[in-house]
Formats: C-alpha cells, sequence, structure tokens
C-alpha cells in the first residue's frame, strides 16, 4: 500500500478562549496547517476531525459538516471521529487510511473541542461519558478518580512514590514553559505539587491536565504527492486498540493492553524498536498516566516508570525525551484536538526547524493518545526518512 | 448530570443495582457484574442464567474524592473503591464509613443506600455501596 507524509501542520493557542467558539478555533488551525502545506482550500479533497462532546459541550453535534462549511471546504466528505481523548489520533488515523486505500491524495485530520462554556462540575461530567455510565459515572467517579484507583495500585505494586509522580507535572511544566502556544507555560515545583489540593487522592491539581479550548490539524498526502512538498515526515506506523471501557473490568488496572496492541502493531509497521525512538509523546492526562505509558510503551520495564522520571530519562537533554513541548499538562487537554496536537509537536521535531523547542537530531518520533481509562490508545510512529 | 434520569433507566436495572443480580455463563461458570448478555469467552455457544452476588469482596484499590461530578458535589470527600467479589469479578462502588479505616486488601460487604438525586423534586438514585468488614 502507499505511504502517507503529513506536509502541513498547525495548533492554535491552548487556554480559555472566552472570545472564540469551536468554529472559530477549528477554522483558525486549518488555515494554519493549509499555510503552512502552502496549499489552498480547494486542494483539499476530504476532512476529518476529532472531537469528544460537543453536544455536551456547546449544545452542536454535527460538527464535520460544521468545520467545512466554515472553512468553506464544502462540498467534500467531512467525517467527525469520536473516541473520547483518542478522538483525534482517530481522526488522523482514518485520514491515513483513506490514502492507503487510494480513495484521496490530499486530507486534513483535524482535531477540536472547546470546554470552557460549561461549569467545571458539568465538564467533569461530560468527560465521565468516556467511562462507563451506567456502573462507573452513576456511582460518582470521576476520570481524576480512575486514574487515581491506577496510581494507587501502582504505588503498592511497584513502591512508585508521590513525588516521582510529582516529577512528572514538573518536567512537562519546564518544557512547556518554551511553548508558547501552552495554555500554562511556567515551571513547577515538586513541592508546589505536593502541596495542591487533593482531587483524588492520592492526586492533587498539579497532576492533572486543565480544561482547555483549543484545535489541531495536519494535511496528510500520498507518497506520490509528497515529492513535490518541502520535509514531508512520513507515517511509518499507525497502531489502535480497544479495551474494557470499564476499568473495573480489567486485570490489570496498572498497565493498559490496548497501548500494548496499538504499540506492538506501530514498532511492527515502522520495523523500529522502542531504543529507536528519538522523541515521544505521551498521553499525560494524569501524571500517573505518563508513569503506565513510559512503561507500556516499552522504555522500561513495567513498574520502573517511576524511576525513568526520577532519572531524569524523559527530560529534554535526557536519554528518551518525552512531552518535548509540555504535553497535555502544560499545553492543555482539549480532548477533541490533543491526539492531533501531539503528531504535530512530532512533526515539527522531524523537521528539524522548532527553534527553541527543537531536540536536535531527531529522526523518528512516537505519539501515544488514549481515550477514556484506556478504552482505546491509538500509536503513530513518523519519521523523516522512510 | 450531562443526561437526564428516566424511570425505565433505573427500572431495567433494578435486580443489578438494587440487589447485586448479575449473570453466569454455565457453559464456562465465569460470573459477570454488570450482568452480561453475552459471554465474551463461549460466545453464542454459553449460555447465560442470573446470578445472585453475596457483596462479600475485597478491596483491590481506592480513592477518595475530593472534586466531584454533577450531583455528587454535596456528598464529598467520600470513597470510590473498585471491589474483588468473591464470587468473582470487580465492581466500582463507594465505600461508607471512615475514609481512613479504607485500605487495599481490606473486606468489604454491600449495603443498600442513596446515591444521589437528580434535583429537588427528581428521581433519587439508590444502589449498592459498600462498607469495611473490621
Amino acid at each position: 500500500m502507499r505511504r502517507v507524509a503529513v506536509i502541513g501542520a498547525g495548533y492554535t493557542k491552548f487556554g480559555e478562549h472566552w472570545n472564540k467558539s469551536l468554529r472559530q478555533l477549528s477554522t483558525e488551525a486549518g488555515a494554519l496547517a493549509l499555510e503552512d502545506a502552502k496549499l489552498e482550500g480547494k486542494d483539499i479533497q476530504a476532512l476529518y476531525i476529532g472531537n469528544m462532546s460537543s453536544g455536551h459541550f456547546i449544545g452542536q453535534e454535527h460538527v464535520a459538516a460544521l468545520a467545512a462549511d466554515q472553512s468553506g471546504l464544502t462540498p467534500i466528505p467531512a467525517t467527525r471521529v469520536e473516541a473520547a481523548c483518542a478522538s483525534s489520533a482517530l481522526a488522523f488515523r482514518q485520514a491515513v487510511l483513506s490514502i492507503m486505500s487510494g480513495k484521496h491524495d490530499i486530507v486534513i485530520a483535524a482535531g477540536a473541542e472547546k470546554m470552557t462554556d460549561i461549569t467545571g462540575a458539568s465538564a467533569l461530567s461530560t468527560l465521565m461519558g468516556a467511562g462507563d455510565q451506567e456502573w462507573e459515572s452513576s456511582i460518582g467517579l470521576t476520570f481524576a478518580g480512575l486514574y487515581a484507583l491506577m496510581a494507587q495500585r501502582h504505588m503498592k505494586d511497584y513502591g512508585t512514590t508521590r513525588e516521582q509522580m510529582a516529577m512528572v507535572s514538573v518536567n512537562n511544566h519546564k518544557n512547556g514553559s518554551l511553548n508558547p502556544l501552552a495554555q500554562h507555560p511556567f515551571e513547577i515545583t515538586v513541592e508546589k505539587v505536593l502541596n495542591s489540593s487533593l482531587i483524588a487522592d492520592p492526586l492533587r491539581l498539579l497532576d492533572c491536565s486543565p480544561i482547555t479550548d483549543g484545535a489541531a490539524a495536519v494535511v496528510l498526502v500520498s507518497e506520490e504527492l509528497a515529492k513535490r512538498f518541502e520535509n514531508p515526515i512520513w507515517v511509518l506506523g499507525s497502531g489502535q486498540a480497544s479495551d474494557t471501557l470499564a476499568l473495573h473490568n480489567r486485570n490489570s488496572m496498572t498497565e493498559m493492553l490496548s497501548t500494548k496492541v496499538a504499540a506492538k502493531i506501530a514498532y511492527g509497521e515502522a520495523k523500529l524498536k522502542p531504543e529507536n525512538i528519538d522523541v515521544v509523546e505521551v498521553h499525560d492526562c494524569f501524571s500517573i498516566n505518563e508513569i503506565i505509558a513510559i512503561e507500556d510503551l516499552g522504555f522500561c520495564e513495567k513498574g520502573q516508570g517511576g524511576k525513568f522520571v526520577e532519572d531524569n530519562k524523559i527530560a529534554r537533554d535526557g536519554e528518551r525525551p518525552v512531552n518535548t513541548t509540555g504535553g497535555l499538562k502544560s499545553i492543555g487537554h482539549p480532548v477533541g484536538a490533543t491526539g492531533i496536537r501531539q503528531i504535530i509537536d512530532i512533526v515539527k521535531q522531524l523537521r528539524g526547524t522548532y527553534g527553541s523547542l527543537q531536540i536536535n537530531g531527531a529522526k523518528t518520533g512516537l505519539a501515544l493518545n488514549i481515550g477514556g481509562s484506556g478504552a482505546t490508545a491509538a500509536v503513530h510512529i513518523l519519521g523523516r526518512e522512510y | 448530570m450531562p443526561y437526564k434520569s428516566s424511570v425505565p433507566l433505573f427500572w431495567r436495572l433494578k435486580d443489578a443495582k438494587y440487589s447485586l443480580v448479575g449473570t453466569k455463563c454455565i457453559t464456562c461458570n465465569q460470573v459477570f457484574f454488570p450482568p452480561a448478555d453475552f459471554c465474551p469467552q463461549c460466545r453464542r455457544k454459553g449460555k447465560i442464567e442470573k446470578f445472585q452476588f453475596s457483596g462479600n469482596g475485597e478491596v483491590v484499590s481506592y480513592t477518595v474524592i475530593r472534586v466531584a461530578p454533577e450531583g455528587f458535589e454535596k456528598y464529598v470527600p467520600y470513597v470510590v473503591a473498585i471491589i474483588q467479589l468473591d464470587e468473582g469479578t470487580r465492581i466500582s462502588g463507594q465505600i461508607i464509613g471512615d475514609i481512613n479505616k479504607v485500605e487495599i486488601e481490606k473486606r468489604v460487604k454491600s449495603v443498600f443506600r442513596r446515591i444521589t438525586e437528580d434535583n429537588d423534586q427528581g428521581l433519587i438514585h439508590y444502589g449498592i455501596k459498600f462498607e469495611i468488614v473490621d
């Protein structure tokens, strides 16, 4: 099957956009991607957009047609993809598959979420729609609660410490302080994390990614067309997997089988191993999840994720730089946009022109986007060469 | 809550929500709670029957919810745990009583309690919670 490359990429400022709606954010991201690709709207043949819950957040469904409409892309096919917080990695994957299949040659994949038009409690309830409504949400669980359940077990089984989890947030904020598009572009300390208010024991406020508005978009093209563009970044592997919707139905609470399966597929397609990956984006919706992800992706042994973080191996100048631009924690987590935002940060690192955010010499990158408590995982591996 | 509760929603789940009735596949003896109508192991060869759980079990993991979703704000802080039921399978549930007594591997038994309510005039949600057995 033919190869696919990313030739345009851009995301909006992430944050509380009091003055911008979902339609404005998605159009803005699309324009950034097209401008970056030096293409016109008329060149685009199909649109895929990831969005988790516009119906609850802003009372608007049918947002793929809305995005095409607002950005003047009609009448091309416009499709919304939903898999909770993994929505846009799946939109990206659908775009990749549509080009691989030969159906389309130039496709835009986007993700957008507008989360701040409703109250915090209402946003928490909406996010719990990613869990099991009848048997998790209905008893008062929150997403912080679900990840706290994993954290308690990880601490008990592997001796992971409270401080190690705090160090995840410290690393990501340090990196995010370099990123002008981040919602919270400032550094924090371990002490500050440990003194922030408890949300769901043992997780505190500064273990949690924030509620964010934002959008991200990329332009993908077929192998034949990619050669006409400057610096194409190749999709080397795309893995996706599912698991039980409810956390309680899994045998292990300290690993995500969906991540392991998706990673195995992506590594296999890319013919790469964990040690060949230069830059990594993982889904740090809560600090514990970065530790679990590092283990499940094979960067260290199971149970050693906390130590890996403590030894500073995830730092920008470490053995395996993770979330080099701030992660969900510092950049923010507009749930439907995060997956493509991660891919964009990998693309920009691999181009080698990321200014103050650049990790020198990065040739391969991996992005892990997770939906819910791990019921969906998508792993994409990208490379400068194939 | 992001969805509006309806009477049928509770009615169709009443055996499970109020009495811990799950299901069992008598082909492979696997038990299910929440009740499953389909055995993922035996698939269409499975034969599903109702199964009464005792409500006894053990804490696999727990957390204290301090920032609650809609409908649960007035109950914070409250404990939510994953419980390994003695007959097999796991369930999420609140643990009542002294927060400081909750630990991983502690024994629990089920109790019937109010869970939340839609609003002043709305439906009251009842269901199963757990308490620590000393």
